[in-house]
């Protein structure tokens, strides 16, 4: 049922670390993240890791597994070969902190760029009227978890700090897209502002967000790509850019 | 202390899930500034493993609803320990917090004539949790947190600053409330990151933090859940209300080890999940408690007709009230008839399509596909009992939140007491939360503008300052890892699910125990970031609250909801009377029994006088409620 496993856990803070060396138990059908809680407890009692809920659903125990990105509470220890070391370093598209921890400030900054839901005029509490299959789209987006293992795998941002200025990443793509679907809001240049303040175009759609997504949101498919679709379309026919506002106003109640 | 972070505000909030969010942005709106103070990232509380739904009366699906039939059956869900006047506020204000999540952006499920959609909930007579999937606690923390944001955002257009009057702070520890002449006056506490302390001056101060499940060994709490708030008002000299009570959720995952106590939403019952012992039993029909057996079906027939027709038929067994249920889980695994790991199975594959299945409970699907790779569409789970809620919290006073005892300081959501009696039903958290935030908040909003500020003196300072280094001056003391696990086998074994007088009293020495040795912890490592350290904190507080709620337990010689004695396994209609109330002296806690407040007879006459006699005493019953 045990097994003896090794690891190497980066440690260090935003001016020194390496990867140190460390063997622990393991039982069966234990993830990653219980695993750093045995080497904490046992062998290292100052390990810093965020962690919440343990199940998925919180996004906060986002590390990278072997270079992967993923979350620790969802990865299975015995998804890995018994001879295998385990390599757990944090998050490398944001400044370290102290060990698997990071700053990941630079995702609440962006959130604080992007204006929220804009509701209509004279709608009152109780008295909106939506069909399912319209709340539908924007709800595939809000599943997101905000684990920003998205933000992290990114091609744009990962190794080019000074591309964050410009882009915002998958995760606001996504938050972008799901109040541009949302039924109810009013703001109609949503997309532009992705194309024009977000860097929406500095996308290449490699999907390496929509693979690493602990929900399986279709960000590519569903988000950026219609997104950059319709901004292109937007641009040289300004009648397809009214009907599509009209169509959505009337979709309003 | 010269280099000391130091703020003041007009309010404090100490968590940022739903009511604490839902009270910052009630004083934000009338003006006030307002820090949110949380020991995660903003985003991340516990509010966010909600799944099931929240309850609120606005007769979408069944137009039979109303906040009348809520309230019953909130207090028989509570077993008639709620403070009346909460479960009254709470069933008449539910619906309206619902329909404003929605226009701050939150997105339900919805009905065919575009309503909001509402499911079935064990104990809720109609169709009543507002829900998107299993996942509406997530809707609900993000659908506040950007409501925060919306805020901000209108206060950098106004002022140029997003943050003047309603800043967040993530990952900070509150370590104690602050008062000066018998007042509040802030809080203190340090920056989980650097470990550097941070003063926070405000007159008044709501407690949104949460529940205390990780005290116990099984739970389905994040780590967040250590009772801090409850441990901060019971320092401050307020009280806490009937801590004996903690639900125990019915059906949490039991295997693999290391997922145990992981939570299984109730939408599983109320999408047709049935629960089968080891014999393939359907046993839940055994367990129908005399009280409701006039609600619920005593055969399969009926239960698997009301699906269909709820009009003409009871509702099956699996919907009772979770304290039921976690009772007949645990009786059937005691007499052997549990599963290999020592569950029961629930199993929603024979009733649902496996496309249903995925749409109506995804993260479900997920959670045991990933986890346990069980493929919930095609086989059973096995789950069992997990510790889940604290009914008990600080005693407030219903209209305004306001902690009894010290003023400027309030408390909503699970960390307040009463709302809930003896058990809460499913889905009436999440609307808790909202409606209780709010009046927190107006509550502080009141408070501040009849209070000025409460300036901190240097000398609360240092003290407080003390109490933060001082395990870093120890070495060689207790670990601190080793004491919570030993605190959680205590109370695991000792004051679960099924106590008795002698366990309890054995329990009480125990963590008397652990809390001497924990004077002595010492913490390896310096200040960043350091769990060690963290947990040092953590741990006083778990321990304030175990005793708390020994003790209760131990005083409360009946079997009523999230409480059960062995020794006393009846109901009895004159402890229904009493409220167990903790305080604290500085040294330990005590008990006083307390009169529950009597039902008005507005609210007494909204009931089946037979009913009520299955719960108040004849003298009780002659009265007929209050005037």
């Amino acid at each position: 049922m045990t097994r003896t496993l090794k690891l190497r856990i980066w440690r260090g803070d935003d001016k020194t670390g390496g990867l140190q060396d460390v063997t622990v138990e393991a039982n069966h059908g234990e993830v990653v993240l219980d695993i750093i809680h045995r080497v904490q407890a046992t062998q290292m009692g100052d390990l810093a890791v965020r962690w919440n809920c343990k199940a998925g659903k919180c996004g906060s125990c986002s590390m990278e597994i072997n270079g992967k990105p993923r979350l620790a509470c969802m990865t299975q220890v015995a998804s890995y070969p018994e001879d295998e070391v385990i390599t757990i370093t944090p998050l490398r598209a944001f400044p370290v902190i102290k060990d698997l921890v990071t700053d990941v400030s630079f995702n609440y900054k962006k959130a604080m760029e992007i204006p929220t839901v804009s509701m209509p005029e004279g709608v009152k509490p109780g008295e909106p009227r939506m069909q399912q299959i319209d709340v539908e789209r924007s709800q595939e987006f809000r599943k997101c978890i905000e684990c920003f293992l998205c933000q992290d795998t990114c091609h744009v941002i990962r190794d080019h700090e000074e591309n964050k200025k410009s882009f915002a990443g998958p995760r606001f793509f996504i938050r972008i897209a799901e109040l541009d679907m949302h039924p109810l809001d009013t703001l109609r240049n949503r997309k532009k502002t992705a194309q024009e303040e977000h860097g929406l175009g500095m996308c290449n759609i490699t999907k390496c967000c929509t693979e690493v997504c602990p929900e399986h949101i279709r960000i590519t498919d569903n988000a950026i790509i219609p997104m950059k679709e319709r901004v292109v379309d937007e641009k040289y026919d300004p009648l397809r850019w009214l009907g599509s506002k009209i169509r959505k106003r009337e979709g309003i109640l | 202390m010269a280099n000391l972070e130091k703020y003041s505000y007009d309010v404090v909030v100490i968590g940022a899930g739903g009511a604490g969010l839902r009270a910052a942005v009630e004083a934000r709106d009338a003006g006030l500034s307002v820090a949110i103070v949380c020991k995660s990232l903003f985003g991340k509380a516990h509010t966010v493993m909600a799944e099931g739904g929240a309850a609120a009366s606005m007769g979408n699906v069944n137009d039979n609803d109303n906040w009348m039939v809520h309230f019953r059956d909130t207090m028989r869900g509570g077993k008639f320990l709620n403070h009346f006047r909460m479960a009254e506020l709470h069933a008449k204000e539910a619906p309206d917090r619902i329909w404003e999540l929605e226009m701050w952006g939150a997105l339900f499920d919805r009905t065919k004539e575009g309503k909001i959609s509402q499911r079935n909930f064990g104990g809720h007579e109609y169709p009543r949790l507002a829900h998107v999937g299993d996942r509406t606690g997530l809707e609900l923390i993000r659908t506040m947190q950007q409501r925060i944001v919306a805020l901000q955002q209108k206060d950098l257009r106004e002022t140029g600053d997003a943050e003047k009057n309603l800043k967040v702070f993530a990952e900070v520890t509150i370590t104690e409330i602050l008062k000066e002449n018998g007042k509040v006056a802030g809080a203190y506490g340090y920056r989980r990151e650097s470990g550097e302390e941070i003063l926070f001056e405000a007159p008044a101060v709501v407690i949104a933090t949460g529940g205390v499940g990780k005290t116990f060994k099984i739970t389905s709490n994040s780590w967040e859940g250590t009772g801090d708030g409850h441990a901060l008002a019971l320092k401050a000299g307020a009280n806490l209300v009937d801590m004996e009570f903690l639900q125990f959720h019915p059906t949490g995952m039991v295997w693999p080890l290391s997922v145990k106590g992981i939570l299984v939403t109730e939408s599983v019952r109320g999408e047709g999940g049935i629960l089968t012992n080891s014999l393939g039993e359907r046993f839940m029909f055994k367990y129908i408690p005399d009280v409701f057996k006039d609600k619920y079906a005593d055969n399969e027939e009926e239960a698997d007709r009301w699906y269909v027709d709820q009009d003409n038929n009871r509702r099956p067994p699996e919907l009772l009230p979770r304290d039921e249920v976690a009772r007949a889980i645990n009786s059937e695994v005691k007499a052997g008839r549990g599963t290999e790991h020592g569950g029961v199975f629930l199993d929603v594959s024979k009733r649902l399509s496996a496309e249903i299945i995925k749409k109506r409970l995804p993260s479900m699907w997920h959670q045991f596909y990933e986890l346990a790779g069980v493929d919930i569409t095609k086989e059973a789970m096995e789950v069992g009992p997990t510790c889940h809620y604290v009914m008990g919290g600080v005693e407030v006073e219903p209209d305004t939140a306001a902690a009894v005892g010290v003023d400027g300081l309030f408390a909503a959501g699970e960390v307040a007491g009463g709302m809930h009696g003896s058990n809460r039903l499913g889905g009436n958290s999440l609307t808790d939360l909202l409606v209780f935030g709010r009046r927190a908040g107006m509550g502080a909003v009141e408070y501040v503008k009849s209070h000025g500020a409460n300036p901190v003196s240097d000398a609360t300072i240092s003290k407080a300052a003390a109490r933060i280094e001082a395990p870093f001056a120890r070495t060689g003391g207790e670990n601190a890892y080793s004491l919570h696990q030993e605190l959680q086998e205590i109370t695991h074994n000792l004051v679960g699910i099924i106590r008795t007088g002698e366990e309890l009293k054995e329990a009480i020495v125990k963590i008397a125990d652990i809390r001497k040795r924990s004077a002595n912890i010492s913490v390896t490592g310096d200040r960043k970031f350091n769990p060690g350290f963290h947990l040092a904190f953590d741990l006083d507080n778990m321990l304030l609250v175990a005793e708390s709620t020994a003790k209760s337990a131990l005083l409360r010689e009946e079997s009523r909801g999230g409480h059960t004695r062995d020794d006393f396994p009846g109901m009895n209609s004159t402890w229904r009377q009493v409220n167990h109330i903790s305080s604290f002296d500085g040294e330990q806690v005590s008990i006083k029994a307390q009169p529950l407040p009597v039902l008005p007879k507005e609210l007494f006459d909204l009931f089946d006088i037979h009913e009520l006699e299955k719960y108040m005493t004849p003298a009780e019953i002659a009265k007929g409620g209050s005037n």
